[in-house]
């Protein structure tokens, strides 16, 4: 066992990891988070656990488990090194060619590289992919080196350095006033200064206090907490060791989604390592400092994110938020100070601890400072996780890295912080990122989700969407939002069903403004926003919707109809097989016709149809 | 320690941190709420207490159930602010339930005519929690609770039967301001009462809900505090 | 009613109040659902109120009060795959099984849940049944998919063997 005691047994821990690993051996990392399982790299993994063992290449060949890499599009990803060649689209049949090739002999295989989507050429590396050429990692610059499952691993690149820098070099003051300088706000939605939140924190009165981490990651489009959870858990660990020192607190929790399994297990096994070398428990390098961590998990609920809620639910009850102040930092769980951070801004400790806040705060704009993660998702290119600097603005970040509009369709909107947030037009897109700037824009930063949408996106259906969304998640305690959340969705769902009336969208912007002052929590406060963003930008779409009675999106089905393009069809009878009505008729290579009376707008027909034949009108 | 306050031009002493209504029906003015009771623990859901306070040059508005007193605040209760959000507030808890004729009569003093929200309920519960909170805080027994939640929340009892910790105080039925909650007679047992949730219209509070001064209040509370005890000594056992 | 291992369940979160929400996870991990007469139970053994267990069993959405399907389908309803038309496989899958969300068809083979986000947006529209992924689903791969988990008497010949 290599329990950890002083800082030298860190350094000589890392020593001896660093002389132990062999540079003439191969590593194949593999990424075997969920995005990446969902495509089956389990099955690779197997494969090449197979091929080793049977070739008897364990001396000559590794395989690591890593994290995400973030394009998760291009999923499952397998990364050889010494080679450094980045292979997408990864299936069990290529691991042969992957060992006895690239692993042994150094060997590039071209047809399982990134290939350029116009020019067709083939990029050996990662950071020559334009999805990463202007991306910024600095929080998620474990994620897909190392093995989330081993602490050595992380120790080796330099892990737990900074929670020996923090307890014996630095006095907790110290710690929070660099936090402070550092200038990061919180990663989770609201944007309020980290630094701030630990100070009130550490001069609350009170012996116990806590210390807890929202990986409660519930904005829909949104997956970089999970990804960070899975992906390097102990760059979370390590900073919520070091808050705790802070703010003095000697217990921690991590609360995490219940849909996120693989999330809670990477957590657990780090906590469990971490307690076993010696930095988690008592006298942490021996420094005199105790600290435990644990995890709560979710039961499935999106208003637990809100931290009056989160709180209550790890207490075990229903989680509805109360009403503040007090505010958390002075009474939060169990009624002791507390302090809630977003597991994306504990990420962030360590490397600001350890290369200063300066370095920190030169990263950024004036008043949002370092990098963010995003999921960009949608109608996108290329989607995945990106990080960049604050401050990038949405095309970079859309046309850049993104690659632009899938299938070359036209883009229409970004819609970023999830239900708590908005829609941003194309009149907007060179804004930087920022949190000040999304919140003049009607949005909100939230927790990073950015979901792109293109012209066959129906402005009135997202906004009918969200608030769908939130009635459902509401906890249903205070008045304006539960209510207010139920005519809305009513208005809504009238102007997508061909039942708008005149003096509709008044009646939204009126009741919305209502729920913003009025409701109890941030969850009530701000479910308005989508439909504020969208009638702000895309009032014509609701003004079509209600008067023209047509949805131009073809989205809403009362409002349109699929038919046949007669030149594009060849009759190739699959859509008159396939749909469930008998719709459809039409002899054999000869156009086909849909009866609109028996139509139920299911969409088999335009999904499976290889022509593009089935048009919306 | 007193603090002094100062709500519609008026100057109110009160506890620190009291919360700003106490202070306010001290003084004799009138906001209105549908979840507020000096006996039970501030729960802020109606929204309806909302009032504007300025503090440190700043004005926000706040909820008066729970928000503290401070000294030098100055608190407005019935701003055009306030007005709106208290129209909104009894519009959509009347579209949830237009038969509840306390709600018929605030919206009058309201001089709302209209409701311009279509989706209308017949529901009568306004889900202000003040029969679940007045079980478990004051009668300590738990008998009812709250279930589901968004717009599915309701009041109900464990999985939906009779519950077997029910004393039969009424409580509930007193407390309830829309007179959901009613109290029969049980059919197999005839001394002891039942209750259930339907129709039952009760008057708007005679005392204008100034709680402090009502008679029936005070009798009540003692009334349950003896019903309580009664039930504890014959039955040896605390409804946990 | 076999009290032994939920006791057990009890025992390893020594029998706290504030851990009634993993204990219920527990249960519900070998039942599939919650039954009444277990809530019942740990009620009484918990000294905790039944009003309070029955608001987090119903309040949570991952706690079930019905048994639930041998197969459980959740699709997903994120905002990456509600653009991608979510809706349109859900409704597929309810035309297909004749139920609703949160329903169980009468032979207990599948439950219908919806689930706001998988965090899985890269494979936007994604269905999963069990623990298998499918991503990129549109309408006319349901049946396919669902083929997968019929129960044998249900399958066509060939697919029995």
């Amino acid at each position: 066992m290599n329990r950890i005691r002083t800082i030298s047994d860190l350094e000589a821990l890392r020593r001896s990891i660093l002389a132990g690993k062999d540079p003439g051996k191969a590593v194949i990392g593999v990424c075997c988070t969920t995005g990446c399982r969902a495509k089956r790299s389990g099955e690779v993994i197997d494969a090449l656990e197979n091929e080793i063992r049977e070739k008897g290449l364990q001396d000559k060949v590794e395989i690591k488990k890593t994290g995400c890499h973030g394009f998760c599009e291009m999923g499952p990803i397998v990364v050889v090194e010494p080679a450094n060649s980045f292979y997408c689209r990864v299936s069990a049949e290529d691991v042969t060619d992957i060992v006895s090739e690239t692993a042994l002999k150094d060997k590039v295989i071209d047809r399982l590289l990134w290939k350029h989507p116009a020019t067709k050429e083939v990029v050996v590396s990662q950071k020559d992919i334009p999805f990463y050429k202007k991306q910024k990692k600095v929080v998620s610059h474990n994620s897909g080196r190392i093995d989330p499952t081993n602490i050595e691993d992380y120790i080796a690149v330099g892990g737990y350095d900074a929670l020996a820098k923090s307890l014996t070099a630095m006095t907790p003051a110290e710690i929070v006033e660099n936090v402070v300088a550092s200038g990061i706000r919180g990663r989770g939605g609201g944007g309020f200064p980290t630094g701030i939140k630990w100070r009130i924190c550490s001069s609350a009165p009170g012996d116990t206090k806590y210390i807890i981490a929202n990986g409660d990651e519930g904005d829909p489009g949104a997956y970089m907490d999970r990804s960070l959870m899975e992906g390097d858990p102990h760059s979370i660990i390590e900073g919520m060791i070091i808050g705790g020192f802070a703010i003095g607190a000697r217990e921690g929790i991590i609360y995490v989604r219940d849909e996120y399994p693989i999330a809670i297990t990477h957590l657990s096994r780090a906590i469990k390592e971490a307690e076993e070398y010696g930095l988690l428990g008592r006298d942490i390098l021996g420094s005199a400092f105790d600290f435990t961590l644990k995890i709560s998990r979710g039961a499935g609920a999106f208003v637990c994110g809100e931290e009056t809620a989160l709180m209550i639910s790890i207490e075990g009850r229903s989680g509805a938020p109360r009403p503040r102040p007090p505010y958390p930092a002075i009474e939060g769980l169990w009624g002791k100070p507390t302090v809630l951070n977003n597991v994306e801004t504990f990420a962030n400790i360590p490397r600001i601890i350890l290369n200063g806040a300066s370095w920190y705060s030169d990263m950024g704009t004036a008043g949002s400072k370092g990098t963010k993660i995003f999921s960009l998702v949608g109608k996108v290119g290329n989607t995945g996780l990106v990080e960049v600097e604050m401050g990038t603005t949405l095309r970079e970040i859309i046309f850049e890295i993104g690659g632009g509009i899938r299938r070359g369709k036209r883009f229409k909107a970004v819609q970023t912080g999830g239900p708590s947030g908005g829609c941003i037009p194309i009149s907007k897109i060179d804004m930087p990122v920022d949190y000040d700037s999304l919140r003049e824009a009607g949005a909100i930063m939230g927790s990073g989700g950015m979901i792109v949408m293109d012209e066959t996106s129906c402005m009135v259906d997202v906004a009918r969407y969200f608030i769908n969304f939130l009635m459902f998640e509401s906890c249903g305690k205070c008045v304006p939002c539960r209510e207010g959340l139920k005519q809305m969705h009513e208005i809504l769902k009238n102007i997508c069903e061909g039942r708008g009336q005149r003096g509709d969208i008044e009646l939204l912007s009126d009741l919305a403004g209502v729920m913003t002052t009025a409701s109890l929590c941030a969850l009530g406060g701000t479910a308005p926003n989508p439909v504020l963003s969208t009638i702000r930008y895309f009032r014509d779409e609701y003004e079509a919707h209600i008067f023209d009675k047509k949805c131009p999106a073809g989205v809403c089905k009362n409002l349109f109809e699929y038919v046949i393009d007669e030149e594009r069809c060849n009759g190739c009878t699959l859509c008159r097989l396939r749909c469930p009505q008998e719709a459809i008729s039409g002899e054999k290579k000869k156009p086909h016709v849909i009866d609109r009376e028996r139509c139920i707008k299911c969409g088999i027909c335009y999904s499976i149809c290889k022509r593009e034949a089935i048009r919306v009108k | 320690m007193k603090v002094a306050i100062i709500i519609d031009g008026q100057r109110v002493q009160i506890d620190r941190g009291a919360p700003i209504i106490d202070a306010a029906r001290k003084a004799g003015i009138f906001i209105p709420t549908l979840c507020y009771h000096e006996a039970l623990k501030s729960y802020g859901s109606c929204r309806l207490c909302m009032v504007e306070v300025i503090q440190n040059r700043q004005s926000r508005l706040v909820t008066s159930c729970n928000f503290p007193a401070e000294g030098g605040m100055e608190v407005f209760t019935d701003t055009p602010r306030v007005r709106k959000i208290r129209r909104v507030i009894v519009e959509l808890l009347l579209a949830r339930c237009p038969d509840v004729p306390l709600l018929q009569t605030m919206a009058v003093q309201m001089g709302i005519d209209f409701n311009r929200f279509r989706k209308k309920e017949g529901k009568e519960c306004i889900l202000c929690g003040l029969c679940v909170r007045f079980c478990e805080e004051v009668v300590g027994v738990g008998a009812i609770g709250l279930a589901n939640r968004g717009t599915e929340r309701e009041v109900a009892t464990p999985f939906k039967v009779a519950s077997d910790v029910c004393i039969g105080c009424g409580s509930c039925t007193y407390i309830c301001p829309t007179g959901c909650i009613e109290m029969v007679p049980d059919e197999e047992t005839p001394k002891l009462r039942r209750m259930n949730m339907g129709k039952l219209s009760l008057s708007p509070c005679p005392n204008n809900y100034q709680c402090e001064t009502c008679p029936i209040e005070q009798e009540f509370i003692q009334d349950i505090k003896q019903v309580v005890a009664d039930f504890r000594s014959k039955h040896k056992r605390t409804p946990f | 009613m076999n009290t032994e291992w939920i006791d057990q369940i009890l025992e390893k979160h020594g029998y706290r109040h504030s851990e009634i929400i993993g204990i219920m996870q527990d249960l519900q991990e070998i039942e599939n659902y919650l039954p009444q007469e277990t809530l019942r139970y740990i009620s009484g053994k918990l000294e905790l109120r039944l009003t309070r267990i029955f608001d987090i069993a119903t309040f949570y959405k991952c706690f079930s009060l019905k048994p639930r399907g041998r197969h459980i389908i959740k699709v997903c309803c994120g905002t990456a795959c509600h653009l991608g038309g979510a809706k349109r496989n859900l409704e597929q899958i309810k035309r297909m099984l004749h139920i609703e969300e949160g329903e169980t068809t009468d032979d207990r083979n599948f439950s219908l849940e919806t689930v706001n986000c998988l965090g899985a947006c890269a494979l936007a529209p994604v269905t999963v049944v069990d623990k298998d992924y499918y991503d990129a689903v549109h309408p006319g791969k349901i049946e396919k998919i669902l083929s997968k988990y019929y129960p044998e008497s249900k399958r066509s010949p060939h697919e029995q063997d």
